[in-house]
């Protein structure tokens, strides 16, 4: 079909179209803009690694440079997801690393990297830039120093949380004298030291560096010594802020802050004396970001540094800060968009702090842009969610722990369904939601008549009949994750809603009561989907049917349902509807 | 592309709309009889009864509404024994019979709890033992029970949990507790001139003269040149004399404190 306009040009056109669903859309509208715009796409994410095969993303993706891939379920983080279960980098790289040899962007979340895999990408892609690995296991200190040593343009090397098992510490004299490229460093994840002298050169080097995240073996002497190197610095985080209280060192440090004008976020802080903050002080009022969520600090102190922080956006803080800390956040920062306050001591039986829900409700009132929450805290009542969500209907996240997780209303010793249903009911912008507390199938109604943009809803310990899961499957329009543990949910709401999980990227279930039977009919009658059997307990087939399995993991693929990856704890349906295991 | 359906929720027990993988699967028929023979699947297996077969769903805390019973996992060969019961899963249920599960009690925080396979494997094994057991106790138990730990929960991040657990806890000025109640504290002890350290578990002491008397046991064989390794003064010294050293002026207890400072151990009251 002839066409006006050449392909130069409709490519050029697409070329300022960033976000996948745009992209998408237009590869709909004909074949040959299908054509035209999968040779012009630079950038793919895939939410989940098992959903698609590199094969298929090569095949339509012939010129990729960046690729964004997530693997494990988020319930990985808390250890629900037995050692072993899969999402290995290895067969994407290696496959990715052979057809994009201009590949300069990878992005990795919970997955398996081993050391094979870097040392791949640093020798294969002679254009790598940018490595980002969050929550990602496998790998070790020798993998980073292959990176370090072959990507000579090597700009960002991120290791958010990721578990690395460090064999030595001079990894990082494997830049070479020549990379001056880096922009961002991030190492807080590691445990043990690093070569200072070694470091301080890199930075010193590096004239672009805007992000520098150190990890705790930094002590604070030699903080002021890396700072001063890079006056330019966006993005600080501390190593340990504590040292001996000298005044030469404390005012090292403080000249040293105020020569970075440009400082927005600030993190790290572990350890903390808090006679050190002050130091700070000089670059506070153009905070955006504070993260002292390892940091333990009492309140005053807290409050001090806070209170000078006037342009807080996005505030990570332990539960130390107690309510009356967060009063005078909510007077101070009235920017203030995102707040998670963290459990110093989740396990103790008693409350250590004085930190209640009285804290979030004095923040939902004094910040009109607060629009993301994720609070642990000891009690809740259904009034202060009803005042919360008042408060700031423009909630677009909101993720409540409550300690002990069945905990009721404790003013009225009622389920907090009436809370949350409030929250949902006002916040219609909602897109994220975690609940806690005792719940029963009343608040999933709310939830499925009121929460129509809810795209993620985690539960646990929560509902009282499979009612409850029915009403979230069938009435959250925009459903994409569902994560539920310790529910007693079970078939009859899953196959009534079989079809609702192909729209969904993908849906955990944990320690309820879905049978095994019912994974196997889903598995059946839904070809689209892989219902992975996740249970410890031997062959699901040497028990009953209508025993339930330890955890189901339910997500849509396009890709083979026989992934040649399981351990032999997962079993999924063959293609000849017998069970198949390894 | 959600197929509409149609159904009376409750009542559920008509066929769901035949797709074309049903076809394919009928003549692989399954034990569980689930499959008509028109290739569409009946729902019998899971039809929602009410009034359940044996014994009574434990305690619930404040539930409302119906309780219908679902089936519940249960490892037993007979299918009757399959005990059905509506219970939510309860949390007091889920850490009842803390005895049995294979985790630290005392804030296993330093230990990474699930990271082996095996470790969650085993502990969820336990806790699907006999229901009857569970709910016997169930319904004995009525405070909740004691502080054992539910894998995963409270959701923190490993990475945090572990920051936590060595996070030195400030102490009177938080208030209360200082962190984890980790099973162990293990410390190093050096004594000068000693050839090698030695590590304590503070945990297993009760008191300063304890620790006192066990230190002195342990760094005895450096003065008295017994060591094995033979790395000790040679010179000879009386035994009595050697006490002397220990519990005098020679030898004093020093901690270094977060601060980096060092202190004479024995101002601070034990606890």
């Amino acid at each position: 079909m002839a066409y006006s306009f050449p392909e130069e040009v409709l490519e050029h056109v697409f070329s300022f179209l960033s976000s996948d669903r745009d992209r998408n859309a237009v590869s709909l509208v004909c074949k040959s803009w299908y054509d035209i715009e999968r040779w012009c796409r630079r950038r793919i994410f895939v939410g989940n690694c098992y959903a698609v095969s590199p094969e298929m993303v090569i095949r339509r993706f012939p010129e990729l440079r960046a690729v964004e891939m997530k693997g494990k379920p988020h319930f990985a983080d808390f250890n629900l997801v037995p050692e072993g279960w899969g999402a290995y980098a290895y067969p994407w790289i290696a496959a990715m690393a052979e057809a994009y040899p201009f590949l300069e962007e990878i992005k990795l979340k919970r997955m398996v990297v081993t050391d094979d895999t870097l040392e791949l990408i640093s020798k294969s892609c002679k254009n790598f830039k940018l490595l980002v690995l969050t929550s990602c296991e496998g790998f070790t200190t020798d993998g980073l120093a292959s990176i370090a040593a072959n990507c000579r343009h090597l700009r960002e090397l991120d290791l958010r949380e990721s578990e690395v098992e460090e064999l030595s510490g001079h990894w990082l004299s494997h830049f070479p004298d020549s990379c001056t490229s880096l922009v961002s460093l991030n190492i807080s994840c590691l445990g043990s030291e690093v070569s200072f002298s070694i470091l301080e050169r890199l930075v010193a080097r590096s004239p672009n560096l805007r992000t520098l995240r150190l990890n705790r073996a930094v002590p604070l002497e030699r903080l002021a010594n890396l700072i001063r190197r890079a006056p330019q610095l966006v993005e600080l985080g501390t190593g340990a802020y504590s040292a001996e209280i000298r005044s030469d060192t404390f005012s090292n440090l403080a000249d040293a802050f105020s020569a970075c004008k440009q400082l927005k976020a600030l993190s790290g802080f572990w350890d903390v004396v808090p006679s050190y903050l002050p130091a700070m002080y000089s670059v506070c009022s153009g905070i955006t970001s504070l993260n002292l969520s390892y940091a333990a600090i009492p309140s005053t102190d807290l409050v001090k540094l806070i209170s000078q922080c006037q342009n807080l956006q996005r505030l990570w803080v332990m539960d130390y800060i107690e309510d009356s800390g967060l009063d005078v956040l909510a007077a101070s920062c009235k920017d203030l968009q995102e707040l998670r306050v963290f459990p110093s001591d989740p396990f103790g039986a008693e409350p250590n702090v004085s930190l209640t829900e009285q804290g979030l409700v004095s923040v939902s009132e004094g910040c009109p842009k607060l629009e993301s929450v994720l609070y642990f805290c000891r009690q809740m009542s259904n009034a202060a969610l009803i005042a919360i969500a008042k408060n700031r209907p423009n909630f677009i996240r909101f993720r409540l722990c409550i300690i002990d997780p069945q905990a009721p209303d404790y003013l009225t010793l009622e389920p907090l369904d009436a809370g949350f249903g409030a929250i949902v009911e006002k916040c219609k912008e909602l897109r994220r939601l975690s609940m806690t507390g005792l719940l029963t199938d009343r608040v999933f109604k709310y939830i499925g008549s009121h929460a129509k943009k809810l795209e993620m809803l985690s539960i646990a310990f929560a509902g009282d009949s499979d009612l409850g899961l029915h009403h979230v499957l069938s009435g959250c329009d925009s459903l994409r994750k569902l994560e539920i543990r310790d529910c007693p949910f079970g078939d009859k709401a899953l196959l009534a809603n079989a079809a609702k999980l192909e729209t969904m990227r993908s849906l955990w279930m944990s320690s309820c009561s879905v049978s095994f039977g019912a994974c196997k009919l889903l598995a059946q009658k839904m070809p689209r989907l892989n219902v992975e059997v996740i249970d410890e307990r031997g062959p699901p087939d040497s028990r009953p049917e209508s025993c339930s399995v330890e955890r189901v993991y339910v997500y849509r693929t396009v890709a083979s349902r026989q992934r040649l990856d399981m351990p032999d704890f997962v079993w999924t349906l063959d293609e000849d509807s017998s069970l198949r295991y390894s | 592309m959600s197929i509409p359906q149609e159904h009376d929720y409750i009542g559920l027990s008509e066929p769901l709309p035949s797709e074309k993988s049903s076809d394919k699967t009928t003549a692989a028929a399954t034990p569980s009889s689930n499959v008509g023979r028109n290739g569409v699947f009946s729902l019998k297996e899971t039809e929602l009864r009410l009034g359940l077969p044996g014994s009574e769903a434990p305690e619930r805390k404040g539930g409302i509404g119906i309780g219908i019973g679902i089936g519940v996992s249960l490892y037993g060969k007979d299918e009757s024994d399959c005990v059905k019961s509506g219970a939510k899963r309860g949390f007091s249920d889920a850490i009842n019979g803390a005895g049995k599960w294979g985790l630290s009690i005392n804030g296993g925080s330093e230990v990474d709890l699930g990271k082996k396979g095996g470790l969650n494997g085993s502990s969820v094994k336990q806790e699907i033992q006999p229901v009857e057991e569970r709910k016997n106790e169930a319904a004995a138990n009525t405070a909740p029970a004691s502080k054992a730990q539910v894998v995963g929960w409270p959701p923190i991040r490993s990475f945090r949990k572990n920051s936590l657990a060595t996070n030195t806890p400030k102490k009177e000025d938080v208030g209360g507790k200082s962190g984890m109640g980790t099973g162990c504290l293990y410390v190093k002890v050096s004594m000068d001139g000693a050839p090698y350290l030695r590590k304590i578990d503070l945990k297993t002491y009760c008191s300063y003269t304890e620790i006192s008397s066990a230190l002195e046991k342990m760094f005895s064989c450096f003065t008295i040149g017994q060591c094995g390794q033979g790395l000790a003064a040679k010179e000879h010294i009386s035994e009595s004399h050697l006490m002397d050293l220990l519990h005098g002026s020679e030898y004093v207890l020093t901690y270094e404190d977060k601060d980096g400072d060092w202190m004479l151990v024995g101002d601070v009251p034990w606890e």
